[in-house]
């Protein structure tokens, strides 16, 4: 994904000399192209990421379309406060780019994981969240960010993910796109747990649970037209997020749930526990020991489709219809 | 835009005294504290506005005016007084500080006033939107300064250094900051707090062109603001000595005024011994 950021960056910043990037001293020759093409608007700005925000604030208050690149922790927590002040309140068009998207980094340890990411951005005012799930979404995603008048925050992977689109898709943000159709089940998959999402849903149409795949890119604005729809004509709802399930798509999904009228389906949120993973291991390791690969998911969704069916058939009538149920696998 | 030079009135000094004797009026009608911080900056903005800055009330979105930042947002009734002095707007605004539902809060909003550049309150932050500013000056080949107005204490917060850092490797030679230094912060000198001396020294070994000025001596500042070096691209930085609450000799070098609203009785003592009647 981070080519594909690169390459489209370039792209964007030939036909618009507003795009200014600033960088934080990483990604070596990854903008090699970009540097050449438009020196004057290439920043390395250094191991100072708070800076690099409040700077890249400052670019736009002065009408310029800056791009902040570097690893997620370092872009979101890192600078937390001046995304929050210098670019949300003055509400800037910055975008921010955060690489190594939920577990991308997992064998290099809890510093550079970023399962929580999503939630700390999610609640500045102002600001949008795109979690690109493969390269083309990143370049879609990348352009639909840089055509906003606010923040946009855009959260890829690292580099070598499978493609789920087989052509850049038109991305909107703000609406979710359809992958697959199905009748019984919904799975609303942000960012990098695409893929996996892709494989479950079909294993699961395959086993006959007929299941809808959606990429809801974008966790901030919630695609509200989509989640009534779903939540409407299915009997199950699933989000799956590289993230922490408390602040992240599934809490954004259980909270407008909550808020709203009961609805006919249930909720399943899948995604990372309240727990940093020590240990070092492989991204598809990670996966596998937090119940994110998809043989876990298909068994998981299976089991609380069976679960809800069962509740529903009971003499009592089991759970009422919307309520929310987190399962944690450990 | 207008010559700034037309604008300078005869008798800095006595605005600056004029401006002051508002501040403490500001603070005592909107119940507002961080007085002494205010008062300690009143010269620096005097020169600034009446001199150095290439600013147009008439036309305060211009792209190519200089820019103003007051990083240290708890002074904000300094530039709220000079703004409306300077005639960015009526100073019967002035009224409306710290007043429930004004939209005037002590800490300034984005755009909250015409001529207020951006939003502070959160320390640390000014210097590097000033440097964003300066860049993309830079960037878009437009000629325009920016001056950042920080306080001692301010120069705490690690950020600071990082847009030091960053504005000399980018040879920032629009890029102005004076420091407010009053040598107290909000609860103690800012020499035993955390260890800010030599401050000069820091600024000019982060790859500053750094001079001391006597921040209360308005021609001085003016001509310090106005040295430009040819001969290095450098930032600058002006490290003002100033004199917490000056202008009131019951406030002056008395930290209490951090946060000690005056009383009724208090602003017509102040108000005389600023020469107002």
């Amino acid at each position: 994904m981070r080519n594909a950021f690169a390459q489209e960056l370039t792209r964007l910043a030939a036909r618009d000399d507003r795009v200014v990037l600033l960088m934080g001293d990483i990604g070596n020759r990854l903008f090699n192209e970009f540097r050449e093409r438009f020196p004057s608007r290439f920043y390395n700005c250094g191991v100072a990421e708070a800076n690099m925000m409040s700077v890249a604030a400052g670019l736009a208050m002065a009408g310029l379309r800056p791009v902040v690149y570097t690893i997620t922790p370092f872009v979101t927590a890192r600078c937390l406060e001046q995304i929050r002040v210098d670019v949300c309140y003055h509400r800037q068009p910055v975008v921010i780019v955060g690489v190594g998207a939920g577990l991308s980094y997992a064998n290099l340890g809890p510093t550079h994981h970023s399962c929580d990411d999503i939630g700390f951005l999610r609640m500045l005012p102002h600001m949008q969240i795109v979690c690109a799930a493969d390269a083309h979404e990143t370049a879609a995603g990348l352009q639909a960010a840089l055509q906003q008048n606010d923040p946009v925050y855009l959260r890829i992977g690292k580099k070598g993910e499978p493609l789920v689109h087989a052509e850049r898709p038109e991305l909107i943000i703000g609406q979710g796109i359809p992958l697959q159709a199905g009748e019984q089940i919904t799975i609303l998959a942000t960012g990098n747990m695409l893929p996996i999402a892709q494989e479950a849903a079909g294993r699961l149409s395959a086993s006959g649970l007929s299941t809808q795949l959606v990429s809801l890119h974008t966790v901030k604005p919630l695609d509200t037209a989509l989640l009534r729809t779903c939540f409407e004509e299915k009997s199950l709802v699933v989000t799956m997020e590289e993230h922490s399930l408390i602040g992240g798509l599934g809490a954004a999904v259980a909270e407008w749930l909550a808020d709203g009228p009961p609805q006919r389906a249930r909720l399943l949120r899948i995604g990372t526990p309240d727990a940093f993973l020590h240990g070092a291991p492989s991204q598809t390791a990670a996966r596998a020991a937090w119940g994110l690969d998809a043989e876990s998911v298909v068994s998981r969704i299976t089991d609380f489709h069976q679960q809800i069916g069962e509740e529903t058939r009971s003499p009592s009538g089991g759970a009422p219809r919307g309520r929310t149920k987190n399962i944690e696998k450990k | 835009m207008a010559d700034a030079a037309e604008k300078i009135p005869p008798d800095l000094a006595a605005l600056a005294r004029r401006i002051r004797a508002t501040v403490v009026e500001m603070s005592h009608h909107g119940g507002a504290p961080h007085l002494g911080s205010a008062l300690s900056c009143v010269d620096i903005l005097v020169a600034a506005y009446w001199s150095y800055l290439n600013v147009d009330p008439t036309n305060s979105q211009n792209p190519l005016r200089d820019r103003f930042i007051l990083s240290k947002g708890h002074a904000s009734s300094a530039l709220y007084a000079v703004l409306a002095e300077r005639g960015f707007f009526p100073p019967a605004r002035l009224s409306d500080y710290c007043r429930a539902g004004s939209g005037l809060s002590e800490h300034m909003a984005p755009g909250c006033l015409p001529g207020i550049e951006a939003a502070t309150g959160s320390l640390g932050h000014g210097l590097s939107l000033g440097v964003g500013l300066a860049l993309a000056g830079k960037i878009q080949g437009r000629g325009y300064q920016v001056c950042v107005v920080l306080s001692d204490g301010e120069c705490n917060e690690g950020s600071v250094w990082e847009a030091a850092m960053f504005a000399a490797a980018q040879s920032l030679d629009n890029l102005l900051v004076i420091i407010d230094f009053n040598r107290w912060q909000a609860t103690g000198r800012s020499e035993e707090i955390l260890a800010i001396s030599p401050l000069r020294e820091k600024w000019e070994a982060f790859g500053w062109n750094a001079v001391e000025v006597d921040g209360h001596d308005i021609p001085s500042l003016r001509k310090a603001m106005s040295a430009r070096s040819f001969q290095v691209k450098q930032p600058r930085c002006l490290v003002a000595r100033t004199i917490k609450g000056r202008g009131v000799s019951f406030m002056e070098d008395d930290n209490n005024w951090h946060y000690r609203i005056p009383t009724e009785e208090e602003v017509q003592l102040a108000r005389g011994e600023l020469g107002q009647p």
